[in-house]
């Protein structure tokens, strides 16, 4: 097994403050201050901090490490999740899977690895006018991240779960294929989203954070980044609120990060609020717009054998048919993946209560499931979402769901039980409290046609938060340009999920990490006045 | 089940009916902390989600008896300690919800339960979920969704119920 590189570390004098533990407030003066330690801070923070410049990363949640991940759910949601996994849109008809711990949504993901889609960067040159972002000219990005992060095909095979999608998809013709994962010495256990026990998921919190640590960088984790101390047209400095050990609620202390540079990595929720709540400039008006979630709808199917897809990489086929297959900027696409089947995650997904919910947990065994990711934002009719402060400068997401939206949750379903029924389902539930479950494809076509498309009725999770900051060339279409820097703030600089104009058409943690490479290298570039060093 | 009239006045009453019970309970009692109560729950919300329970697990929990009344008291516990997780603004809107349901005229209105949560018959705890569940107002189809998540996520969270679903649990790691 891989060793859990933090006790070592902490020994050998890594700087880590835990803010929980404060009895004073602090100051902290830095090159430069990364404020979130996820896929795009993470990757920002090895490379800056291996430039010889003194990195301070900012960390709202917690840092725990293998020897705190038991995989039980009751624990992890809690821990590591923002707001307990129950992370919701203002209507609260879309659930939002988000990480709030050291490596953030790394160290829960489900290890799914895509480059930005050739389609989805084609979108951007044409109507973003972002022209640099091009295949060929991320494609050494890609292979930095790729060979850093341990980025390969799955070679050990899918878990049931996973080759039952594999199997309906070549029944029915559809393209399949093979999901990269950034994994070393995987033990298949089918636990990611509750923290790899084994440090096998090349999370940030095991690769990039650690690397940025023996750099001389320091972490401050329990530490809100409550807003940004703006003169002119620059931060000053970075305000923040030290968290009680639970993650909930403010302690007194305040911690100031005084910096030249500032790179936020908060998330597509937490990085648009910050900015919100410093009341930074928004000249493009767009800041906190276009937010875009990969609305996900879900299907299960019970099989006449076992599936067990707790056990297994959670993730390792998928399907772009509906996605290659359709234009880009038409009626919205989707994507067909599989989730883990974890008892809470499961049971609270699905529909219903009372016997009728015990009959279908009952068969949790023989139960397969399907998502499909519709891919958000590519189609006038396709807004996504506004971030918006709620109480206390919390942030609240507000995103609609539309006919637009509607019309592709209606026939991913029908998609869904297709290819569930191909591979010989005995029936056929897509996740809506007015479906009983379908016995045949005729019965699901009827049925699937009546659902009342409802929020709430209908349910839609999400685990991909993007945009918020997007980039354009143009300064009145993009809160970013084609570097990530920050229009109206000239030592600000956004790196993460937030930067994309649409959402990506696939898992987005690839897509996040080629950028902030590429942008966090160039940012080292001006900083030191050197060339910027290669990740480990 | 809900009847149409009741969806009319609660569509009028609308989302002002959950702040106004906020407002009649600050000035009401404050419930008594008790010493042993876990946390995330007041004594009377734990009453009202212990009526909860048997009506969503219907099928899950055990029939009868001791393991039953135990079943039911640990998984009050845990929506407790779920709640205690939550973000702060969704702990306030269920403490909303809760204050509501705890007012008498909002129970039977709202709910259709006539009965004391304490009496409440478990069919008309079902009936009242049925109706928010299929409910006009996205407000109540919502409210409904939560209580929907917190009991089941307390009690699949729990390995007790582990057993009967087939889900051994997680593996050992053996280093």
């Amino acid at each position: 097994m891989k060793r859990d590189p933090y006790p070592q570390g902490l020994a050998s004098g890594w700087q880590v403050v835990d803010a929980s533990a404060l009895a004073a407030d602090r100051t902290l003066e830095a090159d430069v201050a990364i404020v979130g330690s996820g896929a795009g801070g993470g990757i920002a923070a090895e490379i800056l901090a291996r430039a010889g410049l003194k990195v301070v990363i900012v960390e709202e949640g917690p840092l725990k490490t293998s020897a705190d991940f038991r995989m039980r759910e009751a624990d992890a949601y809690p821990q590591l999740y923002q707001e307990s996994a129950a992370r919701k849109t203002k209507d609260k008809a879309i659930n939002i899977l988000q990480g709030r711990c050291v490596g953030g949504s790394t160290t829960v993901n489900w290890t799914s690895c895509f480059r930005t889609p050739a389609t989805t960067l084609a979108h951007w040159q044409r109507e973003y006018g972002l022209a640099a972002l091009g295949v060929e000219a991320l494609a050494p990005w890609f292979e930095a991240v790729e060979r850093r992060l341990g980025i390969r095909n799955w070679e050990v095979g899918p878990n049931e779960n996973n080759a039952l999608l594999l199997e309906a998809a070549r029944k029915l013709d559809m393209p399949v294929a093979t999901i990269r994962r950034n994994v070393e010495g995987c033990w298949n256990l089918g636990y990611c989203g509750m923290g790899c026990p084994t440090d096998a998921k090349q999370s940030m919190l095991v690769t990039t954070i650690p690397a940025a640590l023996a750099a001389g960088a320091t972490l401050v984790h329990h530490l809100r980044a409550d807003r940004l101390r703006i003169a002119g047209d620059r931060v000053e400095a970075l305000e923040g609120v030290a968290m009680e050990a639970a993650g909930l609620r403010p302690l007194p202390w305040r911690v100031q990060v005084r910096a030249r540079h500032f790179v936020l990595a908060g998330g597509a929720i937490g990085t648009p609020a910050l900015l919100l709540r410093s009341r930074a400039p928004d000249p493009s008006g767009l800041l906190g717009r276009r937010t875009f979630l990969h609305p996900t709808t879900v299907a299960a199917a019970l099989m006449e054998r076992a599936v067990r897809g707790y056990a297994g990489a959670p993730q390792s086929i998928y399907s772009d048919h509906h996605l290659d297959s359709v234009a880009v900027d038409g009626p919205i696409g989707y994507k067909l993946e599989v989730p883990p089947m974890h008892p809470v995650l499961f049971s609270t997904t699905l529909q219903g209560f009372g016997a009728a919910h015990a009959g279908l947990m009952g068969e949790f065994e023989n139960t397969h499931a399907l998502l499909a990711l519709l891919r958000d934002g590519f189609h006038p009719d396709s807004p996504g979402g506004v971030v918006q402060l709620g109480d206390g400068g919390a942030p609240v997401l507000e995103y609609p769901i539309n006919d637009f939206v509607w019309d592709g949750v209606r026939r991913s379903w029908l998609t869904m039980a297709e290819l569930q029924f191909a591979v010989g389902a005995k029936r056929v539930y897509v996740v809506h409290e007015a479906c009983a479950g379908y016995a045949t494809m005729a019965q699901a076509r009827a049925g699937i046609a009546a659902l009342p498309l409802k929020p709430h009725l209908a349910r839609i999770v999400s685990a991909h938060v993007m945009g918020g900051c997007g980039m354009a060339a143009e300064e009145k279409r993009g809160v970013t340009d084609d570097r990530g820097r920050y229009r109206g703030l000239a030592n600000v600089a956004v790196c993460d999920g937030s930067l994309f104009p649409t959402s990506i058409g696939a898992n987005p943690q690839e897509s996040i990490y080629g950028l902030a490479a590429r942008n966090a290298s160039r940012l080292a570039e001006e900083l030191s006045g050197r060339a910027a060093p290669a990740l480990a | 089940m809900i009847t149409r009239r009741q969806f009319i006045k609660a569509g009028l009453v609308g989302g002002a009916a959950l702040a106004a019970a906020g407002l009649f309970y600050s000035r009401g009692p404050k419930q008594a902390p008790g010493g042993a109560v876990p946390p995330g729950l007041t004594l009377s919300e734990r009453t009202i989600v212990a009526a909860l329970v048997p009506a969503i697990l219907a099928g899950a929990l055990p029939a009868s008896g001791a393991a039953r009344s135990r079943s039911v008291e640990e998984t009050v516990d845990g929506v407790g300690v779920a709640i205690a997780g939550l973000a702060p603004a969704a702990q306030k809107e269920l403490a909303e919800l809760f204050m509501l349901l705890d007012l008498a005229p909002a129970r039977a209105l709202l709910a259709g339960v006539w009965s004391d949560w304490a009496a409440a018959p478990v069919e008309d705890v079902a009936a009242f979920l049925e109706g928010w569940r299929f409910s006009r107002l996205a407000l109540l189809r919502s409210a409904y969704a939560a209580l929907h998540d917190l009991v089941l996520g307390a009690w699949y969270g729990n390995p007790g119920s582990w057993p009967a679903i087939g889900y051994p649990g997680p593996p050992e790691i053996v280093q």
